[in-house]
Formats: structure tokens, sequence, C-alpha cells
């Protein structure tokens, strides 16, 4: 009850501490999923319009990884950006970029095959329309990819939850540390193991309201879209 | 202003169409001119909607040549399609247009007051900010007729154009198609209802399993139909 009552302290003065790894925690999270649809839905709409030998395979292939442990995914991105790995020389292990970046390689595959399968589905649909009209393929993809917006906003929101909640990867790049590379999930893991559970409480509260702000506001835009384009 | 009718005529030289084991074009070999409509008739399944396709360069033939305007694997810059069951892009009424006329690249200036005009043709006026797929059936498929309009084609092919509409809608559709017919646009549709023929067609042709059994001008085929098909459709019995 104690800790309860000062966590929502710590939240309604505005602690700076608490702040900062939310800020931090929202940066990381929204920049990866920024690159991961950058690099995902067109991957998606590639695949779900496109007949080629191994397809099937690779569908396969990026449903599994969807459920790829966070802790793995860490562990190869430490292993690429520690000072000995390939990509050493670039000097971001601990650093924000590398947790961006484990989480890109999390985030991506979920993108691409939940991307793919609405594509596809909007594909099946439009397809004889759309040859008809001699639509190019990449108008093709545009727009499948406009036309199937509002879908695509609850695959967004998928890849936000994941990046937003996970902790075994960003922990193991980012070394959580104060100040510079300690997120909600991790300081939460962190501050709890120490017994000073108002600050955990506190940030469990923001993680959960921002999950919920953010899943309001995409099912609101779904809504609002279907009303202007049906 | 009129695309070029560079895809007239419209060859079938021995064109079969299979899938699988099943025949659904049978050696088809005629010419579709420039002029009134052409329409096919037939039962569901004789292969009018494979026709159709095949003449649009959807469905490839199986053996056998296509050819518009004397080319073949000639892309369809110049051909309209207006499906059964059109598909409406998840946008407006207007929207719907603006991106068949974008496709067609119509400058963007000219845009507003060709949607209006496409809008009033198909008599959807008043509705072009209701979301497409929000409109009936019928609305639909006229506004599916304006689409394949904006893209100012020399042929439009319709498939079954009053299939889901009303007795209203119906005389809408059919006046539009007059109405295109009468522009200069080639028309050739297809339906079951001998009396949207009559009502429409410059010539009908008939198939059945595939195969074409007769074709004539209008008045011909409907006043002295040559095979035993052709008169048993005409007289409203059922081909099997």
């Amino acid at each position: 009850m104690h800790s309860g009552t000062s966590a929502l302290e710590l939240i309604l003065t505005g602690d700076p501490a608490l702040y900062a790894i939310v800020r931090l925690s929202l940066i990381v999270s929204l920049s990866a999923l920024a690159v991961s649809a950058v690099i995902g839905i067109p991957f998606g709409a590639f695949i779900a319009l496109n007949r080629f030998r191994a397809r099937d395979g690779v569908i396969v292939l990026l449903n599994a990884l969807m459920g790829l442990p966070p802790v793995v995914v860490g562990l190869a991105v430490y292993l690429l950006l520690s000072r000995s790995g390939p990509l050493g020389s670039l000097g971001v292990l601990f650093t924000p970029t590398a947790m961006v970046i484990a989480q890109i390689v999390l985030v991506t595959p979920i993108i691409a095959a939940l991307s793919r399968q609405t594509i596809e589905d909007l594909w099946v649909e439009y397809c004889d329309e759309l040859t008809a009209m001699n639509i190019g393929p990449f108008r093709r993809v545009a727009t499948l990819i406009w036309d199937g917006r509002f879908s695509l906003v609850v695959t967004l929101l998928a890849g936000f939850g994941r990046a937003a909640a996970e902790v075994g990867a960003i922990i193991i790049v980012g070394g959580n540390i104060n100040g510079f590379t300690r997120t909600m999930t991790t300081a939460i893991a962190l501050e709890t193991s120490k017994g000073d559970l108002p600050l955990a409480l506190g940030l469990g509260a923001v993680l959960i309201a921002i999950v919920i702000i953010v899943n309001a506001l995409a099912w609101l835009t779904r809504r609002a879209g279907e009303r202007i384009a049906g | 202003m009129r695309a070029s009718a560079s895809d007239l005529p419209i060859r079938f030289d021995g064109v079969s169409v299979s899938g699988g084991s099943v025949t659904i074009l049978d050696r088809i070999t005629l010419q579709i001119e420039a002029g009134a409509p052409t329409v096919l008739i037939g039962p569901n399944g004789s292969g009018k909607t494979t026709f159709l396709r095949t003449a649009m360069g959807l469905t490839r033939p199986s053996h056998g040549r296509v050819s518009w305007g004397g080319v073949e694997m000639s892309p369809p810059l110049h051909r309209a399609f207006v499906f059964q069951r059109p598909a409406m892009l998840r946008r407006t009424a207007a929207a719907n247009l603006r991106y068949a006329l974008r496709v067609a690249r119509l400058p963007n200036a000219q845009h507003d007051g060709r949607i209006a005009q496409l809008l009033a043709l198909v008599g959807l006026d008043g509705l072009d900010k209701r979301p497409a797929r929000r409109l009936s059936g019928g609305e639909q498929q006229r506004l599916a007729l304006a689409r394949a309009l904006a893209r100012d084609p020399a042929v439009l092919f319709l498939d079954e154009p009053t299939a889901s509409a009303d007795p209203a809608a119906t005389k809408a559709i059919e006046d539009t198609i007059r109405a295109v017919a009468a522009s200069g646009i080639k028309v050739v549709m297809s339906t079951h209802d001998l009396g949207e023929a009559r009502r429409i067609a410059g010539e009908i042709i008939l198939l059945h399993r595939g195969r074409m059994i007769e074709r004539a001008a209008t008045a011909e085929f409907l006043n002295s139909p040559k095979t035993g098909e052709a008169k048993a459709f005409i007289a409203g019995e059922l081909l099997v």
C-alpha cells in the first residue's frame, strides 16, 4: 500500500528520474518501430504479391521469427557489436543505438509477417481490378499499403507492444546504465530486485498507461478511417 | 478525349482455355469489330466470363492466339473491364474515380470536373463523399462503370453488369451503356437476360459449353435463329 502511494507520488510530481526513463524507453521503442515498419511492410508486400520457389519457406521462417527469444537476439546483437565482433568498430554497444538495433531484429519479423497476411488478403480482392487497370508493381504495393492502412495500424501496434514490453535483449546490449540506457522494463527488473518497489510500480503504471493510450489511439484511428473510407 | 481504337479488331484464332481437365472455352475463332455492342449470352457455365477475361487479356489461352488491333500481348491501355462483383477501393466514391484518373494520367487540375461528370453520367451525383464500400450493390456497379470510363477506354467489357441491380438500377446502367456505346466506345458484355440483350445488343453471340454456337445481328438472332440451341434459349428452355 505504501509502495503504491509512493509510486503515485512519483508520477504526479513528475519525478525527473522516472520521466527520463520513460522518455528513453519511448525513443528506443518508437525508433525501432519506425525502422521496422520501413523494412517490414514493403518486405511483407513483396512476399504477398510475388510467387517464387522459396516463398513458402520464407513465410514459415518469418512466422517462426515472430517468436524469437529476446535473450537470444540480445546475445546475437551483442556478439555483432562487441569490440571483437564484425560491427565492433561502430562502438555502439551499451548505447541506445544498440538497443534500437536489437528491437529492430525482434520487431521486423512481426511487422513483415502480419503485413504479408493483411496485404495478401487485400490482393486477393483487388487482383483483377488492378490488373485490368494495368497498374504497375510499385503502384500496386502503394495502393495495397494505403488501402490496408487501418489494418496495418494494428500490425504496428503489435510491433510496438513487443518493443515496449521487451527486456531480455536490451538489457544485454544496453547494459542498463543509469541515465543512459535504462528503460522502463530494465529499470523495473532492477528496482524490483533491489527492493525499490515505488519506482518499479510507478514505471509499471506508466508502461501500462502508455500501452492503453496507444491502443486507444489506434482503435480510434481505425474507427475514424473506416467511417471515412469504408 | 477518346482513346485510340487501336485495340480493335479483337481477334480470336482457335482460342481454347482449360482449367485442369475442364475445357472452358473450346476452339473459338472470331473477330470483334468497332460498332454497336456485342452481347454474349448463354447459360451459367457457358464460358461468358472466361471469354470476356480472355478478350481483355486477363486470362491467357491454353491454345490459340488473341490479338488486339493485330498485336498480341498488348497491355490493356485502351481496354477497361467491369467485373460482375467489382472490388471497391477502400476510399470514397470520388477517390475511386480519382485513382483511375491518375492511372490514366489525366492532369490533376481536370480531376474534379471529370469526377463530377462521371458521377452524373452513372446517376451517382451527390454520393462523391460516400465510402465506396458502403454503396448498395447496384450503386457499386455504377461506380465501377464510371471508374472504367475514367480510363477513357476504346473497348469496354462488362460482365453481367446488372446481375446485382434492382430494376431502377438496371435501367440506369443500361442507359449508361447505351450512351457509352453511342459515344463510340466498343461495348462487349455478357448477360443471361435475353431481354437485356434485346435492349442493348447490336449483335449477339450465343455460347454453350465453351463453344460459340451462333453469332448474328440482334434482330436476325432473335427472329430467325439457325441452331437448335439458339431456338431453345430464346424459347426459354434450359440448355444443359
